[in-house]
């Protein structure tokens, strides 16, 4: 999917608008933006750099440190994964291996038809009724590979 | 008539179905519907409760196919059926509890300010404003509060810090970003009694002289971000933020911030480089926060729990908070059951419970039924204990004492089919997805330590290789910046002293020169 380059210039200056009088405002922008196009386009970091007067160098290192931030866009649904201990001790990485099967992608990756991306995440705060899944914007708690798959099937 | 009918609004009641259970429930017109926060019982979310003669009646855990057999049986009177629980203050895993900080929690409206005011808010902002800043320090360091994010560092001192320090811009910065593994009450407690931390913050302007705030909400938690931007608002137009607050002349402005998923962010200086638009890497310290922290200002850096403990404080008084707990450790702890655990939820008592008492009592044992094999308290960097611990007292010293931390009051419960090579595997892994990079024995020395732990678990040179991750544990928690890195052994060491069959379950293979030098080369 490309986008537009002059698209892509309105939603970078639209964000940098928005956020003109925000203290340190590169996060939110960032947020602004990929809630706009869906990702970071490789194309917004020198619209963005010259926009704040940060180098590139800046504005690619802050990108690329937090895992919120995708260089692609993702498919049309995201399964994010809790992996952390909580979720561990009631079968999170069985369920994890079960799901990667079905779908035949791993953590990161988007099926073949762009359905799915799968995520791993480390903790929603659901820890006492996990294994947690955040499908789309929804969380599920005490999650099995079943009930998942039922998810995904009402959701296509 | 109108019936007054509670349904969670509480991310985790919602992820079991609180919201489908709403909306059924909203549909019959006789039912006037508040969404509260949980009451911290998570086992029985969704858990409705309906306000009669006889008190608040709860019923859970509640299916959507159950709402019709509820209205069938006239629930709304609080009528008998197989999920009615009884009056629930009465429930003796509540009644048994010390509800401060939580006090508030699943019993108000979250977003009635009417309610808030009801229920014992904003009496300590108004108490503080009759005081001198000086004297409300005084208060928060009576009263012995310790940070609640982990660290248990004195309240109060910070702040007299922060008073302390001269410039015309200071900074109160909430620290939100929950990411322990098994906490969930920063979450609960912003979800489900956002104006207490508003107050608290405030207060906190207040006593240091700091105009602006933030809290630090990570991007895993939406709820809670939508929740306390909505109660930003609504404290705005009470007068309870911007400019002469409460008539008093203070100035403090708030806001929310959206972390944008890393770990590290947790970690004070982290979460400030990010406040200013940065990469979440650590600063080295000195210089503290308190003196240059964000924009180089002076910065309080509190943790939610800390930040809304401080209402009741300043309200009751410190020696009310601290007639709680024992030894050093004053005041509730938030305790957060976690894991494969039967009653999962939130158990505010006093410092000094034992964490036996924590598991089998309130937690009732595992969700599996199996026997519990492992407890990990304090999230992802704290020890692994074993079931021989449980008379441990949940105190600060005692926990040091033992090798361990309480942290944030996180516990995660293991049944015995955990493999515990692999959750010591796990917690370096942990280390090397979430190190900010910044020091190298954090992030090359957790890729290091889990390969060190695979070559322990296939057997190869097991001897020498226990050796040799003593060794990088030993260099992590002495040469680390931080607290990612200088923690991560914790739970890798607790796991190889208590459980060290784990480690040992193939043949080691026979001794070769060859092959240990091979191993200690690749291990460098």
């Amino acid at each position: 999917m490309a986008l537009l380059q002059e698209n892509v210039e309105e939603v970078v200056r639209g964000a940098v608008e928005a956020h003109r009088d925000d203290r340190g405002a590169l996060l939110p922008i960032l947020h602004d933006i990929q809630e706009k196009l869906g990702y970071i386009d490789a194309t917004v970091v020198p619209i963005l750099a010259k926009e704040l007067n940060l180098s590139r160098a800046d504005v690619h290192g802050v990108v690329t440190f937090y895992h919120d931030f995708r260089k692609n866009p993702a498919g049309a649904t995201t399964v994010r994964i809790c992996r952390a201990e909580a979720c561990q001790s009631v079968g999170a990485e069985r369920l994890t291996e079960l799901v990667k099967s079905r779908l035949g992608v791993d953590f990161g990756q988007t099926t073949p038809d762009g359905g799915v991306t799968l995520e791993q995440v480390f903790c929603f705060g659901n820890c006492a009724l996990g294994p947690a899944v955040q499908v789309g914007e929804k969380l599920y708690g005490r999650m099995d590979a079943d009930r998942l798959a039922g998810v995904l099937e009402a959701g296509r | 008539m109108t019936v007054t009918v509670y349904v969670p609004r509480d991310s985790a009641a919602k992820s079991v179905g609180a919201d489908e259970i709403a909306a059924a429930i909203a549909e019959d017109p006789r039912v006037r519907l508040i969404r509260n926060g949980s009451r911290g019982m998570l086992w029985l979310e969704p858990l409705v409760e309906v306000v009669t003669p006889e008190g608040r009646i709860g019923y859970g855990p509640v299916a959507p196919e159950d709402v019709e057999g509820l209205f069938a049986v006239g629930f709304l009177d609080g009528a008998d059926h197989r999920l009615r629980l009884g009056p629930v203050d009465q429930l003796e895993w509540l009644a048994s509890q010390t509800r401060v900080t939580f006090a508030r929690v699943g019993v108000v409206d979250p977003l009635s300010t009417e309610d808030y005011v009801a229920h014992g808010g904003m009496a300590g902002l108004h108490k503080a404003l009759s005081m001198t800043q000086e004297e409300v320090i005084a208060e928060v360091t009576e009263s012995g509060l310790r940070g609640r994010g982990g660290a248990g560092f004195p309240t109060g001192i910070k702040w007299k810090t922060v008073l302390d320090a001269q410039s015309p811009l200071k900074f109160v910065c909430c620290n939100a970003d929950e990411g322990d593994s098994g906490t969930f009450a920063d979450r609960m407690l912003m979800e489900g009694d956002p104006f207490t931390l508003i107050e608290g913050m405030t207060i906190a302007a207040y006593a240091v002289g700091a105009t602006e705030g933030y809290i630090y909400v990570r991007s895993e938690y939406p709820d809670a971000v939508s929740v306390l931007r909505q109660a930003i608002e609504l404290a705005y137009a009470r007068g309870w933020l911007g400019d002469d607050i409460l008539g008093s002349g203070l100035t403090f402005d708030l806001a929310v911030r959206v972390g944008a998923g890393a770990y590290i962010c947790g970690e004070e200086t982290s979460m400030l480089e990010s406040l200013e638009g940065k990469r979440g890497v650590i600063r080295a310290k000195p210089p503290i926060p308190a003196l240059h922290g964000l924009f180089g200002k002076p910065t309080i850096v509190n943790n939610v729990l800390s930040l809304g403990s401080v209402p009741m404080i300043l309200a009751d008084g410190a020696k009310a908070f601290a007639a709680y707990g024992v030894g050093r450790s004053r005041g509730t702890q938030v305790f957060q059951l976690a894991g494969n655990i039967a009653r999962g939820g939130i158990v505010e008592t006093a410092f000094g419970v034992t964490l036996g008492d924590l598991v089998n009592h309130y937690g009732g044992g595992s969700r599996s039924g199996r026997p519990v094999r492992a407890v990990q308290v304090g999230g992802p960097l704290g020890a692994y204990l074993p079931v021989s611990q449980f008379d441990l007292p949940m105190d600060y010293e005692a926990f040091a004492a033992a090798g361990a931390m309480v942290g944030h009051g996180g516990v995660v419960v293991f049944d015995d089919t955990v493999d515990m090579a692999k959750q010591a595997r796990f917690a370096m892994e942990f280390c090397a997805v979430e190190s900010c990079g910044k020091c190298t024995p954090c992030r090359i020395g957790s890729v290091r330590g889990v390969e060190v732990i695979d070559k322990i678990i296939a057997g190869r040179n097991r001897s020498e290789n226990l050796v040799l991750l003593d060794d990088l544990c030993d260099l992590m928690t002495d040469g680390s910046l931080c607290a990612m890195g200088g923690l991560t052994p914790m739970p890798v060491r607790s796991a190889v002293k208590h459980f060290p069959e784990d480690f040992n379950k193939l043949p080691t293979e026979g001794f070769s020169i060859l092959e240990a030098t091979q191993s200690l080369e690749a291990g460098r």
